[in-house]
């Protein structure tokens, strides 16, 4: 059995659109938070996103997509194509069963999906545009990827809120393992209209801060709550052999991958994260003194950011190894969240620099975990670890392993 | 009593299915199939319910099974104008 490695990657997040922007803003801790700007959120309690700015979807996407896309599907395509560019793969020279797509869902094309339920509500079942029977669906961002490349292998959608980011990775390995040549897998999430907005709050965890500085500050002692983002990541996933063969410079191994569910609370029993990582080491075949940095799920709110403290300092040990989220910068970006993280970490196998947490100062008492603060860190690639969670108990961690 | 141009199905068809400005003109490509300019069967379907709606033709999704063309599909709609004239 090949390993599945990392080929390319297609990052669309607030504060840098494709790889280079993306890294650049991440090294520099440059913030996109900032009052919402898509719609009115003058009269809601929480106001502050990560939002995408400057996206033109004609300058990516022929005329004949707009009408049947929401904005997510738009973002996602641009990001596959950036992937496959990145990876220097073109998919006509594959037989078209030979590659697949898995992507991440976390609430579907809801700012289409609101214009068509006002056209229905507000004019009539007439006015209801035919293509709402899709392009509001979980499963619409591997669909229209599917269609744009050629990709008729194994395709389909996971949808476990943020750790569904890691999940459908995860899918794409399997499928890598069975025989799959390529997979363009990961997820890109944006839902910044009223249905959407309120989607989120009801959710719980959004914060009302309106400072941008201190509204999303995970692990801190002033945490408060997230700030949501839009946007994620496609990457492209080859088996080592294929990637060998045609001459590929894989960014990382996609080398472990480990996934557990809380229990509802009225059962009590310990949070699942740490069974996450654990099984993900397993998996990997890694110590955890293998792992020299954790991106963090960094959920924002108190009871969260402590659970994620103590698994991550269960497992490593006090202080013992980095800690940070570039999610700082971005917000939340429910499923697109984590394929995000994984692009950080993936650029950070790369580079040997990891990129920084900011706006946070000082850790909340007894979170014995060594967060990157501020400054990038300069460190030696071997494996990192991924870690998303999403609410409804799903837990999701992941090792990526540097190529040797 | 009230007709569709081929320039007025276009303008319908386009903002319906989205603009490709490489496509080729309706007006002049009245004659070659759908599918041939890049239009499926759900923007023909988006297209029968818009023109059902404003022009007030009483067609349905079955009847796009015989239509082909942009002039076939005008001269169906057409011809439900005047028989309802």
């Amino acid at each position: 059995m090949s390993a599945a490695v990392v080929t390319g990657i297609g990052v669309a997040v607030p504060n840098g659109m494709g790889k280079d922007d993306f890294w650049a803003a991440a090294l520099r801790g440059e913030s996109a938070i900032r009052t919402v700007q898509r719609f009115d959120v003058s009269s809601y309690p929480s106001k502050l996103a990560g939002e995408i700015a400057g996206f033109e979807p004609t300058d990516h996407l022929n005329g004949r997509l707009i009408p049947q896309t929401d904005r997510m599907t738009q973002v996602a395509l641009a990001a596959s194509d950036w992937a496959l560019a990145d990876a220097g793969v073109e998919p006509d020279t594959y037989d078209t069963t030979e590659m697949g797509v898995a992507t991440s869902g976390a609430s579907g094309g809801l700012e289409y999906g609101q214009r068509e339920l006002d056209n229905l509500w507000g004019a009539g079942p007439d006015h209801v545009s035919v293509y709402m029977s899709f392009a509001w669906f979980y499963a619409v961002n591997s669909g229209q990827i599917s269609i744009r490349h050629g990709m008729r292998g194994p395709a389909g959608v996971l949808v476990s809120d943020q750790a569904g980011g890691l999940d459908a990775v995860a899918q794409a390995r399997r499928n890598i393992r069975k025989g799959t040549r390529l997979f363009l897998t990961g997820g890109v999430d944006s839902s910044f209209c009223p249905y959407g907005w309120v989607s989120r709050m009801s959710a719980g965890d959004v914060s009302t801060s309106e400072d941008p500085a201190t509204a999303y500050l995970p692990f801190d002692e002033r945490a408060r709550g997230h700030v949501p983002g839009e946007g994620g990541a496609i990457l492209v996933v080859e088996d080592a052999d294929t990637a060998r063969a045609r001459g590929a410079r894989p960014y990382g191994e996609i080398a472990g991958y480990g996934a557990s569910c809380d229990a509802a609370a009225k059962h009590g029993g310990a949070p699942g994260l740490r069974r996450a990582i654990e099984t993900a080491l397993a998996d990997a075949g890694a110590a955890p003194g293998d792992i020299g940095v954790v991106f963090a799920d960094g959920s924002g709110s108190r009871a969260d950011d402590r659970i994620e403290a103590e698994a991550i300092a269960g497992v490593f040990g006090p202080g013992a190894v980095p800690v940070t989220v570039p999610k700082t910068m971005t917000g939340r970006m429910n499923s697109g969240g984590a394929p995000a993280d994984l692009a950080y970490a993936l650029m950070s196998l790369r580079e040997g620099v990891i990129p920084p947490t900011i706006n946070v100062r000082t850790l909340a008492p007894g979170y014995e975990i060594d967060l990157v603060i501020g400054e990038p860190r300069p460190w030696q690639p071997g494996a990192a670890l991924v870690l998303a969670r999403g609410k409804g108990g799903f837990n999701s961690a992941m090792v990526l392993r540097a190529i040797a | 009593m009230r007709q569709i141009t081929l320039r007025e199905l276009q303008d319908v068809i386009r903002e319906c299915a989205g603009e490709d400005e490489s496509a080729q003109s309706l007006v002049d490509a009245a004659n070659e199939p759908f599918d041939q300019l890049g239009y499926d069967s759900l923007a023909l379907l988006e297209t029968q319910a818009r023109v059902r709606r404003d022009y007030g033709v009483d067609f349905s999704e079955a009847d796009l099974s015989d239509i082909a063309t942009p002039q076939e599909f005008l001269d169906f709609v057409n011809n439900l104008l005047m028989a309802a004239a």
